[in-house]
C-alpha cells in the first residue's frame, strides 16, 4: 500500500519550488505593495483546471481563504489530501471544469509556492521571515492580476471565493471592474470586524509566545513554533463552526473513556478534535505566513479607500454579483453581506443576495450545501448565457 | 411574501407585464419565485431585478438566473437611489406590508413608474361574507383565516385611490379584473369597479 501512495512533499521545498505551475516575475513586472515596498523578484504558484477557450472568455479565478492554497480541486502534495473545494469545482460541478477554465493561485504571503515569509529572499539567500513586507488583500489581488495577464486573459468570466477569498473577490471588482464579468463573494465582508481582528490577534500572540518562534527566525534556527501555531488554529477553528454544529458533532461526549479522568487530558471529544485540527495544521502551514495572512484580513476595509462610502468602490460597475451568507455564520454574519448588497444597490449594480440556511457556521461555504450549489449553478449559468458562453 | 401559492397561474401577471415598456429597468418587490420577472425578461427584454422576503423564493429566483436579493419591502427600498428604475412593481404584496403608504412613496421615489396590483377587499363576495355570515372573508384567491394571514393591510379599490391622492401619485392606467380574470367594464364608474373588481392593477407615476 505504502509503495503505491505517492510520498508527501516537504512544505519547506514547496514554499520555493512548488509541485504546481508557478509564474515568476522579475524587475520588469515588480509587485508594488500597499506598504510601499516594491518586490522586484517574486513568484505566484497556481493550478488550473479545464480548458481556456479560443476567445479566452471562460476563465474563472477562485480565490482561497485564510489557510487555503492553489490545490482547489486536486491533490495537495503536502497533505496528500484532495482539493479543498471539490464539492463546488470539477466536471459537472456548479463551477464546471468541462465548461470553464478554473484558475486558483496561492496568495502573496502564503506558503505553498507564492512568495511569502517562508520563501527565500533572493538578496540574502535566507528565508524572508519577518523581513517580508506586510501584505494586504489588494496586494494579493495585484499579484493575481499579474498572473492573469501572464496567462493572456483580459477579462475573467467570474471571480469566486469565500471568507478571505470573498474579500479578494470584492477587491477584484473594485480594482479591476472591467476585468470581472461576474463576482461570487461568499460568507465574507467588505471589512474585517473588531471581533474578527480580536480573534486573529489571539492567534498571532499564541504563535509569537512560543519560544520556538525565535522572533520569526525559526526556519534559520531549525525550530518550529508548532505549539503556538497549533493553539492559534484551535482557537480559530472554533470561529469557523457554530454552537449547534459543535453540539451535533460532539455534544459532551467523552473521548475513548467511560468517565472523566480528573486531569487535563483531552477527556471530551471536542478537545481531542481541536487538538487534532491544531496538530495537522502545523504540518502544512508556516507560522509566519499565518501572521501575514491574518494581518491582511485585519487591514481589509474596502470603503476606507473610497472616503468611507462602500458604494463608491462599485460606482458604475457592470459586474454581475451574487452574494451569499449562512444563517449560523458568526464570523461573517449576514449583516456583513447585507452591507455589501446595500452598497451594490446604491451603486446600481446587478446583484443577487441570499442568506442560506445552515447550522454549520462559517465553514458552510466549503461543505456539502445543496442550496449553495443550486444558487451558484443558477448564477453561473445565467452569467454564462449573458456572456454568450 | 407573495400571496398566491402558484404564481405562474396568477391572472394579473400578464396584465402587469403589458404595462411595462420593453428594454427598461424593472424592480419587482415581493417577487416570489420570479414568475413575473422571468416573464418580463422573456417577453419585454427588461433588466429585471427583484426583492423577496423568503429564502426559498430568492434561491428559486437565483437558480433560474434572476438578479434577486433577499430583503423586506418595508425596510430595504430605502437603500436604492432616486430614479433607479423605470418601473417598480408591487404585485399582490401591498396588503402584506407593514407600512403600505411608506412603501408606495419609496416606489415612486426609486421608480419613474409604479405598478401595484392587489386584491380588492370591496368585492361583493368579501362584503357578503362579512355582511351575511358575519365572518372575515375566506375565498379561493384569499384562502387564509384571519389568524394566520400574512395579509395585514387589506384595502378596497377606493381606499387605494385615496392613498394615491395622499401620496401625490398620478394614475396613468387602472384595470380591474373580475373573479374569472376578465376586465371589468372600462368605462364603468368607480363604485362598479369597487363592487365587481376582484383584483385591481394600477400604473402610477409621481404627481
Amino acid at each position: 500500500m505504502s509503495d503505491l501512495s505517492p510520498s508527501l512533499a516537504d512544505p519547506l521545498k514547496e514554499a520555493n519550488e512548488p509541485s504546481s505551475p508557478v509564474a515568476r516575475f522579475g524587475p520588469d513586472t515588480p509587485l508594488l505593495m500597499d506598504c510601499g515596498v516594491v518586490l522586484d523578484r517574486w513568484q505566484i504558484a497556481y493550478q488550473t483546471y479545464g480548458e481556456l477557450n479560443a476567445a479566452k472568455s471562460n476563465a474563472i479565478l477562485v480565490c482561497h481563504a485564510l489557510t487555503g492554497d492553489q490545490y482547489v480541486a486536486s491533490r495537495n502534495p503536502i497533505t496528500g489530501k484532495g482539493g479543498w473545494w471539490t464539492s463546488m469545482i470539477g466536471p459537472g460541478k456548479p463551477i464546471d471544469t468541462d465548461r470553464f477554465f478554473v484558475i486558483c493561485a496561492n496568495v502573496i504571503g502564503g506558503c505553498t509556492g507564492t512568495t511569502g515569509p517562508a520563501s527565500t529572499n533572493p538578496d540574502t539567500g535566507k528565508p524572508w521571515g519577518l523581513s517580508f513586507p506586510v501584505v494586504t488583500i489588494r496586494d494579493m489581488v495585484r499579484a493575481q492580476a499579474a498572473l492573469v495577464d501572464s496567462l493572456g486573459i483580459e477579462t475573467l468570466f467570474c471571480v469566486a471565493g469565500g471568507s478571505m477569498g470573498g474579500m479578494q473577490v470584492l477587491q477584484w471588482a473594485a480594482s479591476y471592474p472591467a476585468r470581472v464579468f461576474s463576482a461570487l463573494p461568499l460568507a465574507t465582508g467588505a471589512k474585517h470586524s473588531a471581533q474578527n481582528i480580536a480573534f486573529h490577534e489571539v492567534g498571532r500572540q499564541a504563535v509569537m509566545a512560543d519560544p520556538e518562534w525565535r522572533r520569526g527566525r525559526y526556519l534559520e534556527e531549525g525550530t518550529r513554533p508548532s505549539k503556538g501555531l497549533s493553539v492559534a488554529r484551535m482557537g480559530a477553528h472554533i470561529t469557523y463552526l457554530s454552537e449547534q454544529a459543535l453540539h451535533r458533532k460532539f455534544g459532551r461526549k467523552l473521548q475513548d473513556r467511560e468517565a472523566p479522568t480528573f486531569s487535563f487530558d483531552a477527556d471530551f471529544q471536542v478537545e481531542s478534535y481541536l487538538r487534532h485540527q491544531g496538530l495537522s495544521f502545523v504540518e502544512r502551514f508556516d507560522a509566519n505566513s499565518y501572521l501575514y495572512v491574518t494581518r491582511a484580513m485585519d487591514y481589509f476595509d474596502l470603503a476606507d479607500d473610497h472616503d468611507g462610502i462602500l458604494a463608491r468602490a462599485f460606482a458604475g460597475t457592470k459586474t454581475r454579483f451574487c452574494v451569499a451568507s449562512f444563517t449560523s455564520d458568526w464570523l461573517f454574519p449576514t449583516a456583513d453581506s447585507r452591507a455589501i448588497v446595500h452598497a451594490l444597490n446604491a451603486a446600481g449594480a446587478s446583484v443577487s443576495f441570499v442568506e442560506l440556511e445552515s447550522d454549520k457556521g462559517h465553514d458552510a461555504f466549503l461543505l456539502e450545501e445543496p442550496n449553495l450549489f443550486a444558487t451558484t449553478r443558477g448564477f453561473i449559468g445565467a452569467a454564462a448565457r449573458a456572456r454568450g458562453l | 411574501m407573495a400571496l398566491a401559492d402558484n404564481n405562474t397561474n396568477r391572472i394579473d401577471l400578464k396584465l402587469v407585464a403589458e404595462m411595462v415598456q420593453p428594454h427598461t429597468r424593472v424592480l419587482d418587490v415581493g417577487c416570489g419565485d420570479g414568475a413575473l420577472l422571468a416573464l418580463l425578461a422573456e417577453t419585454r427584454d427588461v433588466d429585471a431585478r427583484g426583492i423577496e422576503l423568503s429564502r426559498e423564493g430568492v434561491a428559486d429566483c437565483v437558480a433560474r438566473g434572476l438578479s434577486v436579493i433577499q430583503g423586506d419591502a418595508d425596510t430595504d427600498l430605502a437603500d436604492y437611489p432616486d430614479d433607479s428604475f423605470d418601473y417598480v412593481i408591487l404585485s399582490q404584496t401591498i396588503q402584506a406590508t407593514r407600512n403600505p403608504r411608506l412603501v408606495l412613496e419609496q416606489m415612486l421615489r426609486i421608480g419613474r413608474h409604479a405598478i401595484v396590483s392587489f386584491p380588492n377587499f370591496g368585492h361583493w363576495r368579501m362584503r357578503s361574507q362579512v355582511f351575511f355570515q358575519g365572518r372575515m372573508p375566506v375565498t379561493d384567491s384569499l384562502p387564509y383565516s384571519w389568524w394566520d394571514t400574512p395579509n395585514i393591510h387589506f384595502c378596497t379599490i377606493r381606499d387605494f385611490v385615496t392613498l394615491c391622492e395622499q401620496v401625490g401619485a398620478k394614475k396613468e392606467r387602472a384595470v380591474a379584473l373580475d373573479a374569472a380574470g376578465g376586465k371589468v367594464g372600462v368605462n364603468a364608474p368607480w363604485w362598479f369597479w369597487n363592487l365587481f373588481g376582484a383584483q385591481a392593477v394600477f400604473l402610477l407615476k409621481r404627481g
